[in-house]
């Protein structure tokens, strides 16, 4: 481990070299003992098991909503009525506060269809978070100046689509991942 | 403790900190340029070993308490999900429940390293009660944390050795209700040693200050037991001793790492792998194996205080060796009888832990109490009167004298291996 | 060297090593005859016959599960021992574990449905049942142990950690040995003696009704389970012997699964940190003796 600059620097020696060996495999070790105790505090197996949560639809009728725990949140599934899917179709993106789908299940970019929002070949059903996105109440149903849901903490006020119209909340009641393992089977999550 | 620090700061930032809170001046002077004895064998690498373990166990703790649940119904359970869904998290509890006895092997040898080289001698005998103070800490810290997972070993252990407190006159069973915060081990009880359990080690590291504060203002002792006579005589701790401590210690992981990760079961009793059931008594509750010689001498005494005072007696008793032992030489490696002696009294201690594990019937009763009663007369008979009567060896007059002497006549190591 | 033949070589001291010999000797032939002693005492060991040590595939230091043999053991499990026996803290997502019975999850799925589960309470406050998934633990075959006693007499225990929770000591020499061998089995191996144990009780051991004699059981002569196992009990469908010692291995090794899900694992990062801490062992040996070998000690 010849230098050619002597002037300034002893030589580095076999016993340098010894001693940066050792910091650094002490370095690694030292490294791999940490994540353990970090990987510790993400979520385990067992909630982990909980992120999908399977759901039989069976039982709700038109007009009706069932809200299942996912993740700790609440998820409103309802089948809505005729009226209801009809005004939902019936209002203009423009007019929308959101015009984003918020569809966890399509592009980011989608827009805020009716379409877009229900499920995709049973207009008739919604599922959506329960969540207001303004600051996080849950929203009453089948209440509100459009039909739809209404947050009783700051007044945010959603239609039959579950899409924000008036109100703080900033963004349309999210929508999220889901697949229908059977007609009345839904996976959420 | 306010030492003539030679530290200085290179940067402004360091100068500016130094001079309002001067940590870095403190461990210069403790940890750096603290000058240790050259002659240092590896019997005194246990203190870093010891240091290492409890920093080992408080964070192997801290981790493990955020799953943990300290409720009668549940603790099982939530033991056993850490070890199923958390991540990691049989390793954080092997690395716990083996880190203790790792903990307390390193303990014993370096209470026994004291023993033989007179480490508890003036002026250490402060130094020596800190230390017995942290061994009782230590005691109370590990038998409560036993009891967490509610085992059926947890529970009965925890039965058995509260109801001992019945055993004080007058006012035992009030005191033992107290403990209990019922009328048996549950519930409540389960609660209290989870906080103890958490707080007691924190009481430890800093009783551990203390302990090596006391060391600090007196200095080490030394395989020859002669006292630092000048810098010719130590070495600068870093590098020399840090280097040193740190390879025992990274052996000592090699021991811990074959029991957490292959034998991790091994020092455990199956028993706590039942849930704990009131109702129905394990045919045979056994403590942990570091409780085991003193397990055996609260059994030997067939008197239920009478046990109790033999068993608290037996630690107590530590405290006083700086007074029992009336030899003005400190080293073993000088006093030929008393060598002999404490390697009886480690075959004793060796002896009574197998005893503690044996059931108290027939040929082990009798030998418990005969290793029990030379297991006192060691410190009550054996240490004042060998020390008045033993002609020591000739000693150097110095560590470095002894430290050129040694391609001569043996270095300062114990010679009882005589190779 | 010179110091310890010159100790011996004085007369006094001779003296002295003769005494402290002594001492040293009682003491040893104390605890030597102490067992002798209590193994002729009144109270009786069990288990009466201690177990054989078996070779298990998960025994040593590249121990692994063989996941055949874990469907095996799950399938006698499921077909004789479910019954009685619960496995409350295995959830059906388990079985789809690395290094354990390694099932595919829409077997698992599919197995799972098969269950019912209790969940509830629903809108009208009324506990109902429905098929089980993913997520769902082990339904335990009596809802506590008083019903368990009710109907059988006794409570058949858990099994989710039996084979931790079951060991026969074999004596001081024995448990030295075990930690150089890493011997961790006890539990397998008890099980296995249990289960093929069984067998007529001798003239001088008396057995109650509703108790059968097995010379393994570890808290007494006779236990009230019935033999469980036969030969063409449960089909394997992989060709296995279906014997009572084929089932007894299957099941005993699948109860170490449940009890120690995380083995292979364990084993695997083990033989990693071992070889790891050797090199930096080795490296800061190399460096503590380079910071010495200036410094005379």
């Amino acid at each position: 481990m010849a230098s050619t600059d002597t002037a300034s620097h002893p030589e580095p020696s076999r016993r340098d070299f010894l001693y940066i060996a050792t910091g650094a495999v002490g370095a690694v070790g030292a490294a791999l003992t940490v994540w353990p105790l970090i990987d510790q505090m993400n979520p385990d197996a067992a909630a982990l098991a909980l992120a999908t949560v399977e759901v039989d639809i069976s039982s709700v009728e038109p007009g009706m909503s069932l809200t299942v725990k996912w993740r700790g949140k609440p998820v409103f599934i309802r089948n809505r009525t005729e009226k209801e899917i009809e005004e939902a179709q019936a209002v203009t993106i423009s007019d929308l506060k959101d015009p984003l789908a918020r569809n966890q299940n399509l592009p980011d970019n989608a827009p805020a269809t009716d379409e877009n929002r229900a499920v995709a070949d049973n207009e008739n059903i919604l599922i959506q978070i329960g969540i207001c996105t303004h600051l996080g109440c849950v929203p009453l149903g089948q209440q509100g100046a459009f039909g739809g849901w209404f947050c009783p903490c700051h007044g945010s006020a959603y239609d039959t689509s579950g899409r924000i119209r008036v109100g703080p909340a900033p963004e349309n009641l999210h929508v999220p991942k889901y697949e229908f393992i059977s007609d009345t089977q839904v996976k959420i999550g | 403790m306010a030492a003539t620090t030679s530290y200085q700061p290179k940067s402004r930032l360091g100068k500016w900190f130094e001079a309002r809170l001067p940590v870095m001046g403190l461990v210069h002077s403790s940890f750096i340029v603290y000058p240790t004895p050259r002659n240092l064998n590896y019997w005194w690498t246990f203190g870093a070993i010891l240091s290492f373990m409890l920093v080992v166990q408080i964070i192997t703790g801290v981790v493990l308490a955020m799953h943990y649940i300290p409720d009668a119904a549940t603790a099982f359970n939530s033991v056993e999900h850490i070890m199923r869904d958390v991540n990691y998290g049989w390793m954080l509890r092997y690395l716990h429940a083996n880190g203790a006895s790792i903990f307390f092997l390193a303990a014993y040898i370096h209470i026994l390293r004291g023993l033989y080289y007179g480490s508890y001698k003036d002026p250490r005998e402060i130094l020596w009660i800190l230390g017995v103070i942290i061994f009782l800490l230590m005691m109370a810290t590990a038998f409560m944390g036993y009891v967490l997972p509610w085992g059926q070993m947890s529970f009965w252990a925890a039965t058995v050795i509260t109801s001992l407190f019945s055993a004080i006159p007058l006012v035992g069973e009030s005191i033992t209700t107290w403990l209990w915060g019922g009328f048996a081990v549950e519930g409540p009880t389960l609660n209290r040693f989870y906080s103890l359990h958490y707080l007691l080690p924190f009481m430890i590291a800093g009783v551990v200050v203390l302990h090596i504060w006391a060391l600090h203002v007196v200095g080490q002792n030394n395989p020859t037991g002669i006292e630092i006579k000048s810098k010719q005589d130590t070495v600068p701790f870093t590098p020399q001793a840090t280097i040193k401590d740190s390879f025992a210690v990274v052996c000592i992981l090699i021991l811990f790492a074959w029991l957490v990760f292959f034998l991790p079961n091994y020092l455990g009793h199956p028993d706590n792998y039942i849930a704990a059931d009131p109702l129905k008594t394990p045919a045979h509750i056994v403590p942990e194996w570091y409780f085991l010689p003193f397990y055996a001498i609260l059994r030997a005494i067939p008197s239920k205080l009478g046990g109790v005072v033999a068993m608290f007696g037996s630690i107590a008793i530590l405290i006083f060796v700086p007074w029992l032992d009336t030899s003005k030489v400190r080293s073993a490696v000088y006093r030929p009888i008393f060598r002999q002696f404490f390697w009886i009294f480690v075959l004793t201690g060796i002896g009574l832990g197998y005893l503690g594990s044996q059931p108290p019937e027939g040929g082990f009763v009798i030998a418990a109490r005969i290793l029990t009663a030379y297991y006192f007369a060691h410190f009550l008979i054996v240490m004042p009167l060998v020390g008045l009567l033993e002609r020591p060896k000739p000693m150097p007059s110095s560590i470095t004298e002894s430290v050129l002497a040694k391609g001569k006549s043996g270095d300062g190591s114990p010679a009882e291996t005589g190779a | 060297m010179s110091n310890a033949t010159r100790i011996a070589k004085d007369p006094a001291m001779k003296k002295y090593f003769a005494t402290l010999t002594a001492i040293a000797g009682l003491i040893a032939l104390v605890l030597a005859a102490a067992p002798a002693r209590a193994a002729g005492g009144d109270t009786p060991h069990y288990p009466i016959e201690k177990p054989a040590l078996e070779s298990w595939s998960f025994a040593g230091f590249f121990g692994r599960f063989d996941s055949a043999q874990l469907q095996r053991g799950f399938q006698v499990y499921r077909e004789v021992c479910a019954g009685c026996h619960g496995l409350e803290l295995i959830a059906f997502r388990n079985l789809t574990e690395k290094g354990g019975p390694n099932f595919s999850e829409d077997e698992v799925r599919a197995l799972a449905a098969e269950y019912d589960i209790t969940d509830g309470p629903d809108q009208s406050g009324e506990m109902f049942e429905r098929s089980g998934v993913l997520s769902d633990y082990f339904p335990s075959p009596f809802p506590n142990d008083q019903a368990a006693a009710a109907g059988l007499g006794a409570v058949p225990p858990d099994l989710s950690v039996i084979t931790k929770a079951r060991g026969v000591s074999r004596g001081i020499q024995w448990t030295l040995l075990d930690f150089f061998t890493q011997y961790q089995e006890g539990g397998a191996d008890y099980m296995h003696a249990l289960l093929t144990g069984y067998s007529e009780p001798p003239e001088d051991i008396e057995v109650s009704d509703g108790n059968y004699y097995n010379p393994y059981f570890i808290a007494g002569p006779s236990l009230a389970m019935p033999e469980p196992l036969f030969d063409e009990l449960v089909t394997y469908e992989d060709g296995s012997p279906e014997t009572i010692d084929q089932y007894s291995r299957d099941v005993s090794a699948f109860l170490m699964w449940t009890a120690e899900p995380h083995l292979v694992e364990r084993k695997r990062i083990g033989f990693q940190v071992v070889i790891f801490l050797f090199v930096f062992a080795s490296l800061l040996y190399f460096s503590k003796k380079r910071v010495w070998a200036s410094v005379p000690h």
